[in-house]
């Protein structure tokens, strides 16, 4: 862990542990146990209480009727194809956020409010506009020539652009709280820029990074409307999970849609847990 | 840390050139496509009744459930990264959840809970609550669908400022209220700044799970993304630019107050 | 930092106080005169119907304000998906009169009794035979010219044609478009045309539309009154193939039971012939045979056309052909996988 937010109030060893080592009361400037207690009850009433009706549906025909709803080829296939491709997406994110924000923070160039005003946008545009774009500019009638429309590339392309913004923005606030002095400790000490940048930068982000790279890896295993035109749903091949789901609920089968969706939602939850544990380990791992 | 000077164009030209190919030029053609008719026409798709009715829908639930999500991920993080609780990382994996669902389950799963024939839908129903297919349901989805946003955004920059400083001020006599206020709000708040940035930018452009809860009901029910998904199934597919270049123009406005709110606080 | 709290605090509990009053009201206007109207004396009626003929209700229901029976009556007007709104209306949306794409979506309303079970019937009474506003016709969208000369459902098989349909399973509505192959050529043909020749299947009619009209594909599946009203809401650069032989879309339209008096008069005004016209002007076929008769011209009859009851209607067709699991075109579907199986 490094240094705290810059002020001169406090000065402090550089390589104590913080938050690590276990106390016997909560921690200072903690919610203590009222602000857990109702962070839960607003997690449980928004999101675990809709997941458990959801979850009760899956059941609805029992265990043997949720099981042949999940195992079937196209929800196995659908399901294989998006963790695969939303993995791919996150460690890309990783790569691409941590360049950008840093390009952002750190560097000067003309331009650099506008587009650190443009990442958001892919959120805030909305799917049918997304997926016309991505048509228009990788499909058929292409200016640039290149037709990915229909293919497993495209998957992935649309889901690069809904994601950009967490890989970007996880990483931002952290790299703005970072205190230089290490770094400039380290300069003066004879550390090449490279060396600097592994040895006390890049801990200090690997959580953030990690952090950026969960989530887009959540968003883009649910991702569903700015996929669906490019991609061309095709099952077997470039369908995802989500275009599965909806099929189900289309023909009526919502039982069957809830149980696909309980399984990809079970899988994800691994992902992220096992995300978390790579996250903490690493920070704690500093020391 | 001083780059050398062929690392940062490096780096710069990667990050721009990602950029660039990713989401410039797509955004570019948005914008191209949007005013190929002609700024006049476009200011009078945005001011039909519709549109004006759909961007007060949309302001107003952006309006509810980005700032209750704020408190949420506030108190959250706080929660995650200081107290000693068993199980957090599993909290935490949790709270990512709601990115993993896509929309047309929400809406699923939101029917199942306050639908006619749901859990807890009959019940609103005899008080004479309407929850879904009206406003507070569009909420509730919306609320779902940006939930880890704040707390993602604030618990890596808690870690990272360790809680040195709220020890300093409990030791000097502050209370709990006031460390939070005078010294953690102020050391998280580029993290709260982005993170309710994302919040609006994603509830203003949620579509799936608030159209299945909406009822899509002209005039009352609609949003800027239901508008535009309404032109577009209505063939007027200048109009549903003009709809969605309305709505990135929400969502930057809203980074312009952030980044000056955070300005303000930065000239301390 | 104090004061953005504050603020954020007051406009939470300015908006919710707003919110639980504004989210019932019907506010300024529409999308259209549709709603709001004559200030709701008489009450409101809701309107739950699918996306396309949004535009001809647009017509029909100020026309319909200005009979007596229509006086005074504010209307709520949803379109959507025909098989998500007639889930929404499942699970509990304000609906007095439905109008979806396919019978099946209203059927499945009256088990739980929001829709009488003898709609049909009293549809009929209001003028419409089998329950039905309006027909159309499975046609096929070609690009201006017809480069590759399509003029039959043969036509589609031709080595190097390639086909842009829906996917049945996406959208209920699709499911017209494979009738049609299905009525030419049997399950035979269907597995020809979906394995060789249709490379993607959209989500919808619409996004089928986009796609074609992105530039993918030769021949796009569509109905008549799809191109009708995309050529006169501007679409250029396409034009219309209707084959010899084909399938009859017939879109319902019923009163729900809540609906009462005032739903069953706009039912009856809908098959009217004012409204009946404007279905016409937009390329739906009539119902009302005074009203298809004085249209005849735009609405030319192929030498065949098949309707479900030749094929035993829809829960028969839905359970053979387009059951998700054991359904024919579901089984197709699975075969293809298995030779682009990665």
């Amino acid at each position: 862990m490094s240094t705290q937010a810059a002020t001169p109030a406090a000065p402090a060893p550089a390589a104590r542990p913080r938050n690590r080592r276990p106390r016997a009361s909560a921690r200072a400037g903690g919610v203590g146990g009222l602000g857990m207690g109702l962070a839960m009850l607003w997690l449980s009433v928004i999101v675990l209480l809709p997941l458990a009706a959801l979850a009760a549906k899956s059941l609805d025909g029992g265990l043997s009727a949720f099981w042949d709803s999940v195992s079937s080829r196209q929800a196995v296939s659908a399901l294989k194809f998006t963790l695969i491709v939303s993995v791919i997406v996150a460690a890309v994110n990783a790569v691409a956020g941590l360049a950008i924000a840093w390009t952002l923070v750190r560097d000067e160039f003309p331009g650099r409010k506008v587009v650190n005003a443009v990442i958001d946008l892919p959120f805030a545009m909305p799917t049918i506009v997304v997926g016309i774009t991505l048509l228009a500019l990788w499909g058929p009638t292409s200016p640039v020539g290149v037709n990915l429309a229909f293919t497993q590339l495209s998957v992935a392309l649309a889901l690069l652009f809904v994601t950009l913004p967490f890989g970007v923005r996880a990483v931002q606030p952290v790299l703005m709280e970072l205190d230089r002095d290490m770094e400039q400790a380290a300069a003066s000490l004879g550390a090449s820029p490279l060396t600097t940048f592994r040895r006390i930068i890049l801990p200090n982000l690997i959580p953030a990074i990690l952090s950026g790279a969960a989530l887009s890896f959540a968003r883009a295993v649910g991702e569903f409307g700015s996929v669906i035109l490019i991609s061309g749903n095709k099952p077997f091949d470039t369908q995802v999970s989500s275009v599965f789901i909806f099929k189900q609920i289309e023909s009526d089968n919502s039982r069957g849609a809830a149980a696909v969706a309980v399984v990809l939602l079970g899988v994800s939850l691994l992902m992220l847990i096992a995300l978390r544990f790579i996250e903490y380990w690493g920070a704690r791992h500093d020391h | 840390m001083t780059t050398s000077s062929v690392s940062r164009y490096g780096i710069r030209v990667f990050a721009l050139g990602y950029l660039a190919l990713l989401l410039l030029v797509p955004i570019g053609v948005v914008l191209y496509r949007t005013f190929e008719p002609g700024v006049g026409a476009v200011w009078d798709s945005i001011t039909t009744p519709a549109a004006v009715s759909a961007f007060w829908l949309t302001i107003e639930i952006t309006a509810i459930a980005v700032p209750l999500n704020t408190i949420f991920g506030i108190v959250a993080a706080l929660a995650l990264v200081r107290s000693r609780v068993r199980g957090k990382r599993f909290l935490e994996a949790l709270i990512d959840l709601p990115f993993a669902i896509s929309p047309v389950v929400i809406g699923l799963a939101l029917f199942l809970l306050y639908g006619r024939q749901g859990w807890l839908g009959p019940t609103f129903t005899n008080a004479g609550i309407q929850i879904i297919f009206s406003v507070p349901g569009m909420v509730l989805a919306t609320i779902f669908v940006c939930l880890p946003f704040v707390v993602r955004e604030v618990v890596p920059v808690l870690r990272e400022i360790g809680d040195e400083q709220e020890q300093a001020a409990s030791t000097l006599g502050a209370s709990r209220w006031q460390t939070f206020l005078r010294v953690t709000l102020p050391a998280i708040r580029w993290g709260v700044a982005y993170g309710v940035v994302l919040s609006v930018a994603r509830a203003i452009g949620e579509f799936g799970a608030v159209s299945v809860v909406s009822g899509k009901i002209s005039g009352e029910t609609i949003t800027l993304p239901l508008l535009v998904e309404n032109r577009f199934s209505n063939f007027d597919l200048a109009g549903a630019y003009a709809a969605s270049a309305l709505m990135a123009v929400i969502a930057l406005a809203v980074l312009l107050a952030m980044t000056l709110l955070q300005r303000k606080g930065d000239a301390r | 930092m104090k004061p953005k709290i504050l603020l954020s605090t007051l406009v939470i509990a300015a908006l919710a106080v707003a919110g639980c009053g504004g989210a019932s009201d019907s506010s300024d206007g529409g999308s259209s005169a549709s709603s709001g109207g004559g200030g709701g004396s008489k009450g409101s009626l809701s309107l739950v119907a699918y996306s396309t003929p949004e535009v001809v209700y647009d017509e029909i229901i100020p026309d319909f304000q200005k009979t007596d029976a229509g006086k005074g009556i504010s209307f709520k007007t949803s379109y959507g998906a025909s098989g998500d709104q007639s889930r929404a209306v499942l699970a509990g949306q304000k609906a007095d009169v439905v109008a979806l794409s396919l019978a099946p979506d209203v059927d499945k309303l009256t088990p739980d009794k929001l829709v009488p079970e003898d709609w049909v019937k009293q549809t009929e009474a209001a003028g419409g035979k089998g329950g039905f506003v309006t027909t159309s016709l499975v046609s096929f969208v070609v690009r201006k010219g017809n480069p590759k000369g399509i003029k039959g459902w043969d036509d589609l098989l031709k080595p190097g044609v390639k086909v842009v349909t829906p996917n049945p399973f996406t959208s209920g509505a699709a499911k017209w478009n494979l009738m049609g192959a299905y009525q030419h050529g049997g399950i035979d043909y269907v597995k020809k045309l979906l394995s060789g020749h249709v490379p993607v299947q959209p989500k919808s009619g619409r996004e089928a539309l986009q796609t074609f009209t992105g530039g993918e594909g030769d021949v796009l599946i569509s109905y008549e009154y799809e191109y009708a009203t995309a050529v006169k809401k501007g679409e250029k650069d396409i034009e219309l193939v209707q084959p010899d032989d084909t399938f009859l879309i017939q879109n319902p339209i019923a009163a729900t039971t809540a609906g009462g008096a005032k739903a069953q008069a706009f039912v009856k005004f809908a098959l009217g012939d004012a409204a009946q016209q404007h279905f016409a002007d937009w390329g739906y076929r009539p119902v009302n045979a005074k009203i298809l008769a004085k249209n005849k011209s735009k609405f030319p009859d192929p030498a065949t056309v098949k309707t479900i009851d030749d094929y035993g209607g829809w829960s028969k067709v839905n359970d053979e052909l387009f059951d998700p699991e054991k359904g024919s075109v579901a089984k197709i579907e699975d075969d293809n996988g298995v030779s682009t199986a990665k």
